[in-house]
């Protein structure tokens, strides 16, 4: 240890080795370029940027204080919303479950149809629940039916994907009892899938729900039904006071429906 | 009457695990496969039941071939063959006599597997038979609020459900305590003189195979190079099947446990 | 082992019924009805306008043979609303991380004192509670269409979401360390710089990447209420008819949504 020492004031101390160090400033100059890059290039008025605060600030001052007069409205909206929601996941149910055992390694048929799930799952998850609004309005016309279906689809893709998951995770040794008894493939799933993944499912559906009353809340804007709609409206005839209370009610809605989550999931599970 | 011979499993392009093995058991013997972990039991008995597909062979069962058999021809052939596992391989989340009853998986229909609307005769027999276990009193219990050794009961009660023509055991007492082992060796020999079921146990303990059995296999490398009554089996033989490899202890039934685990995972890998 | 044959004498004839899934019949059916009763009300207000409805497929089949083959003729219409998209995304995520780390530590109950804690808490709550295109609807609102109102919106999108896990991770971080640096003298922020962040951080860059994933997402419809990005493209093209340059987009969306998913799950394998 004594020779060591002498050599002690010439050590230096520094965090990463050498290689790592490049790497780091490699990932720090790419990033300020990108940074550069998307500050300069982009389409921005600066004045306004400065002045953003400002018009923010304003924009709350005029929604102060919430009107509150046309409250059987919004409750008739948020009804709706909740509607949206809660048809959809149910509706959500009857695809899904086909499709995720389609896209499931271990229960899928062949491999086409392996395919096949999949592309739905991805195709159903890559497209925002607002743009499948859009599309559907422009089918059936503006109205609740192309929210419940816009929900609906956006929804296939994740309780898909997430029951696909928890149908490979399932413990194998049952299934292979049920095979030693001679059952075919569909009282195998009855017997030794079906029991193995209903926790998940409702854990899945509720979660599921949760999330589609915040996405319900956005349908009204591309003309989906809900409450969405009315602050449209609301915000297109400048009443803010109007636009404070829906926004009120939406925060509302959006924390009873986490309580609610969360009670069912105790219930249930 | 059992009739194995020839019989070939190879995984892919490795080494076979089963190199000809031939075996024939007839009556309602009680038979003990030992062998070391890799030695090919578990690969053999899954072989019979065609859980593995065998690479060549022939296995006959009261001098129906069951080799190359497919689809329905297949699950009729699994209904009378019974089968019990080390992990007990329980539905959890379903009752005790749901699990008991899906035994007759291979005979009711879809529907009857759905609804739960059993014969009155399997509901009967099951009575009968988990009377005869001593688990009677639990049928509308969750099999996972069960003991190990209830569990196992369970098991083999579903395995008689099916009227087999031949028992089959992997390991069936590996995951069990000493004293609840013995009972469930003491079990299957009873059960197989009464019923007088030929009953084909792969089993670690060898003191265990020596009180319970009739007759006594043993494995090494995938072929067979002991077969006697128990009495025949002394220190010699023990050597030639484990020499080499670590050995069991011979009366010690908690090592079982451990290597046992090791097995399963050995010959399903 | 006598013990099994006394037991027996089970009597032919017993009868077995599955037993419910709910335990409680006024609870099992209760529960049927009520969701009956639902349907029923739910169906009997939602305003269908069926003559509508029924007008839908052949419009399906109008939008979709209208659609197809995709038109990628105005592509450089789609490069300027996907470039503006990504530096929305960018920039947003950017903002959003690096305002989320200081929230973070405010809504962590361990290292922030209560009424912090409840401040940082109910910053988080609100920007979780609205969904993105609400929150862009009032940014065009207050400072006016473009890409600045969509970086603002996707910014707190970042800050509700990473700031709330990363707050979850500050208040399960291992204290031993915290109390290691406070043994040795050092202060508030020395703490969180040695004892707090360095457990952090890898979470925090998973956290990004897949932020920078989500936000991706959410800047391609953040424009349709016009907050900029390729959103506002598609709206466009939607509301002129223009279904061969609609589809284009969508295919296009989810291409590089593909693409963005696998980098970022990549990156997230290789940190973690």
């Amino acid at each position: 240890m004594v020779d060591h020492a002498a050599k002690l004031t010439d050590r230096v101390w520094s965090r990463y080795d050498r290689k790592e160090q490049w790497a780091r400033y490699a990932i720090y100059l790419v990033t300020l370029f990108a940074i550069v890059w998307a500050v300069r290039d982009i389409d921005i008025f600066w004045p306004w940027v400065w002045d953003a605060p400002n018009q923010i600030q304003n924009l709350g001052a005029r929604m102060w204080p919430p009107e509150i007069s046309a409250w059987q409205a919004i409750l008739n909206a948020m009804l709706e919303t909740v509607h949206i929601a809660t048809l959809s996941s149910m509706l959500t149910i009857f695809i899904a479950l086909p499709v995720s055992y389609i896209a499931a390694q271990n229960t899928t048929p062949n491999k086409a149809m392996l395919w096949l799930g999949r592309f739905i799952l991805v195709s159903s998850r890559s497209v925002n629940t607002i743009i499948w609004a859009l599309l559907f309005v422009a089918i059936f016309g503006p109205g609740v039916l192309a929210g419940i279906l816009a929900v609906m689809f956006r929804s296939i893709g994740f309780v898909g994907k997430l029951m696909g998951e928890a149908i490979e995770e399932i413990d194998r040794r049952p299934v292979e009892a049920m095979e030693a008894t001679g059952a075919s493939k569909m009282k195998i799933v009855l017997y030794a899938i079906v029991p193995q993944v209903m926790p998940a499912f409702f854990a899945i559906i509720i979660l599921r729900w949760d999330v589609n009353i915040r996405e319900s809340t956005v349908l009204g804007l591309v003309g989906a039904g809900g409450i969405g709609m009315m602050l449209q409206g609301s915000i297109d005839m400048f009443a803010w006071q109007t636009v404070a209370t829906i926004l009120l009610a939406i925060l509302v809605l959006v924390i009873l429906g986490e309580a609610v989550t969360s009670v069912l999931r105790k219930k249930v599970i | 009457m059992l009739e194995i011979s020839n019989l070939v499993k190879r995984y892919g392009h490795n080494e076979p695990v089963l190199e000809g093995l031939d075996l024939t058991v007839d009556g309602s013997s009680v038979v003990a496969i030992v062998g070391a972990s890799g030695a090919g039991k578990s690969t053999m008995l899954r072989c019979i039941n065609r859980l593995v597909e065998p690479t060549s062979g022939s296995i006959k069962l009261n001098g129906s071939e069951l080799v190359n058999l497919r689809g329905s021809a297949l699950r009729h052939a699994r209904r009378r063959i019974g089968m019990v596992f080390q992990g007990f391989n329980l539905i959890d989340r379903l009752t005790v006599m749901e699990n008991v009853l899906s035994g007759r998986l291979g005979y009711v229909s879809f529907y009857q597997a759905l609804t739960r609307r059993y014969p009155q005769n399997d509901i009967d027999r099951a009575f009968q038979l988990m009377d005869r276990v001593g688990i009677g009193h639990y049928a509308d219990k969750r099999a996972d609020q069960l003991s190990g050794g209830e569990r196992q009961r369970v098991a083999v009660v579903r395995a008689l459900m099916q009227e087999p023509e031949i028992l089959l055991a992997d390991e069936p007492t590996a995951s069990l305590d000493p004293k609840t082992s013995q009972q469930i060796m003491s079990l299957l020999q009873t059960l197989a003189s009464e019923m007088s079921l030929p009953v084909l146990i792969n089993i670690h303990n060898v003191t265990q195979a020596r009180m319970y059995t009739d007759r006594i296999v043993g494995m090494r490398h995938g072929q067979m190079i002991f077969d006697g009554v128990p009495k025949e089996f002394n220190q010699n033989a023990l050597d030639a099947i484990y020499g080499g490899i670590e050995s069991p202890e011979e009366d010690g039934d908690n090592t079982a446990d451990k290597d046992s685990a090791t097995q399963q995972g050995g010959v399903v890998a | 082992m006598t013990d099994f044959r006394t037991a027996s004498g089970a009597l032919p004839g017993r009868v077995w019924k599955k037993p419910p899934f709910i335990a409680n019949p006024w609870i099992r059916y209760g529960l049927f009805a009520v969701t009956l009763i639902y349907l029923y009300w739910a169906f009997s207000t939602l305003p269908f306008n069926w003559t509508r409805i029924s007008e839908g497929l052949p419009r399906a089949a109008r939008i979709f043979s209208g659609g197809f083959p995709p038109s990628f003729e105005r592509a450089s219409l789609m490069w300027t609303g996907f470039k503006e998209s990504f530096q929305i995304a960018f920039l947003a995520t950017l903002l959003g991380v690096m305002l989320s780390v200081p929230i973070a530590v405010m809504a962590a109950k361990n290292v922030a004192p209560l009424p912090i804690y409840l401040l940082g808490r109910s910053l988080i709550i609100i920007s979780r509670s609205f969904h993105p295109v609400i929150v862009a609807i009032l940014f065009v609102a207050a400072v006016g269409f473009g890409p600045l109102a969509g970086i603002l919106t996707l910014t707190l999108y970042s800050v509700g979401f990473v700031g709330k896990m990363l707050a979850e991770e500050v208040e399960e971080i291992d204290w031993g360390q915290v109390e290691a640096m406070r043994s040795v003298g050092a202060g508030y922020l020395k703490v969180l710089i040695y004892a707090v962040f360095p457990q952090i951080l890898p979470r925090q860059i998973g956290l990004s990447m897949y932020q920078l994933d989500s936000n991706l997402r959410a800047s391609a419809v953040v424009g349709i209420v016009g907050a900029g990005g390729i959103g506002g493209t598609l709206m466009n093209a939607f509301g002129r008819y223009d279904y061969d340059f609609a589809f284009a987009i969508l295919l296009l969306i989810i291409g590089i949504i593909l693409v963005s998913e696998g980098i970022s799950g990549w990156v997230r394998k290789k940190i973690w």
